[in-house]
């Protein structure tokens, strides 16, 4: 399946990338975050790095009509800019700036497993994505069952 | 700025670009590392196997990186276990309501040149620097 080895070959890359960069060390991260330290501006030369490739070849990819081995580009569809991006990325900045550590140098520390930290950040982050998809379903029931309600209300 | 590695990290960065690249023209899918991780916690047939390949290979070149060029991170002797649980589950939390994280949307949201995207990042790096400095420069945890 080239498919299947395409996703491999990008994970590859990406971790390649990951750990090139010392994005994969959390004290490199905070040394960007703390302006108030030694700041080192490595993580901005990261994002750079990556964005100008992205800026630039997103554009080609995103002109052909299909992927090379799929049949669609699966991209986010919502465009508003609103309160759960807004309070998602507060909450995310927070921990972030706690620890030094985002989603990919999270997964990444799995390469270090001698490194107790990735067995008490990783199953965190995951159980964090849990309780919101949790949340987001009861969320949802209580929604659906108000909608359903107002409606019988109307009709009655 | 002692610490400051230009070159490995726009060499680095650019590594991951190509990856994102990579995988969005051929396979069509972002590379969201939250949305990945995510996502497999409520798998969909057909939604799991590229994921776990994707990850499987980012540790994968995490671990070729260090076995060949050393200097895999040490486990902070000074950093508190209670304090690091809780920034994983504000980093899970915070990135699932939010729909992406570093790479979702800073490196493909950017490059999409998604204005949700360019609001999320700014907003994480804002609160990102604040934090850092409220823990470390005020209460002193970190």
């Amino acid at each position: 399946m080239p498919a299947l080895l395409v996703n491999l070959v990008a994970g590859l890359l990406f971790g390649l990338g990951l750990a090139l960069s010392g994005m994969t060390h959390p004290e490199k991260v905070l040394g960007f975050l703390d302006f108030a330290g030694h700041w080192d501006a490595s993580l901005l030369f990261v994002l750079g790095g990556a964005v100008g490739v992205t800026v630039v070849a997103f554009r080609f990819v995103l002109r052909q009509p299909k992927p090379l081995l799929a049949e669609k580009f699966y991209l986010p569809t919502r465009k508003q800019i609103d309160l759960p991006l807004l309070a998602g990325a507060v909450i995310f900045g927070i921990g972030w700036g706690i620890s030094g550590y985002c989603p990919g140098p999270a997964v990444a520390l799995l390469a270090a497993p001698e490194n107790r930290e990735v067995w008490l950040f990783l199953p965190a982050l995951l159980t964090g994505q849990l309780l919101y998809r949790l949340a987001a379903r009861q969320f949802a029931k209580v929604a659906i069952g108000n909608l359903l309600e107002s409606g019988s209300t109307a009709n009655s | 700025m002692e610490n400051f590695t230009p070159y490995s990290a726009l060499a680095g960065g650019l590594l991951i670009g190509a990856a994102a690249t990579l995988l969005l023209w051929f396979n069509g899918r972002v590379a969201g590392i939250s949305s990945i991780t995510g996502s497999l916690l409520t798998p969909r047939s057909g939604e799991v196997l590229w994921r776990v390949i994707f990850l499987v290979g980012l540790v994968a070149g995490v671990a070729v990186f260090y076995a060949a060029f050393g200097g895999a991170p040490l486990t902070r002797a000074s950093y508190s276990s209670g304090l690091l649980i809780a920034a994983g589950l504000l980093v899970g939390f915070g990135t699932s309501l939010g729909g992406g994280c570093t790479s979702g949307h800073g490196v493909c949201g950017l490059g999409r040149l998604s204005l949700r995207s360019l609001v999320a990042t700014v907003t994480f790096l804002l609160v990102g620097i604040a934090a850092t400095f409220v823990s470390r420069h005020i209460v002193g945890v970190i």
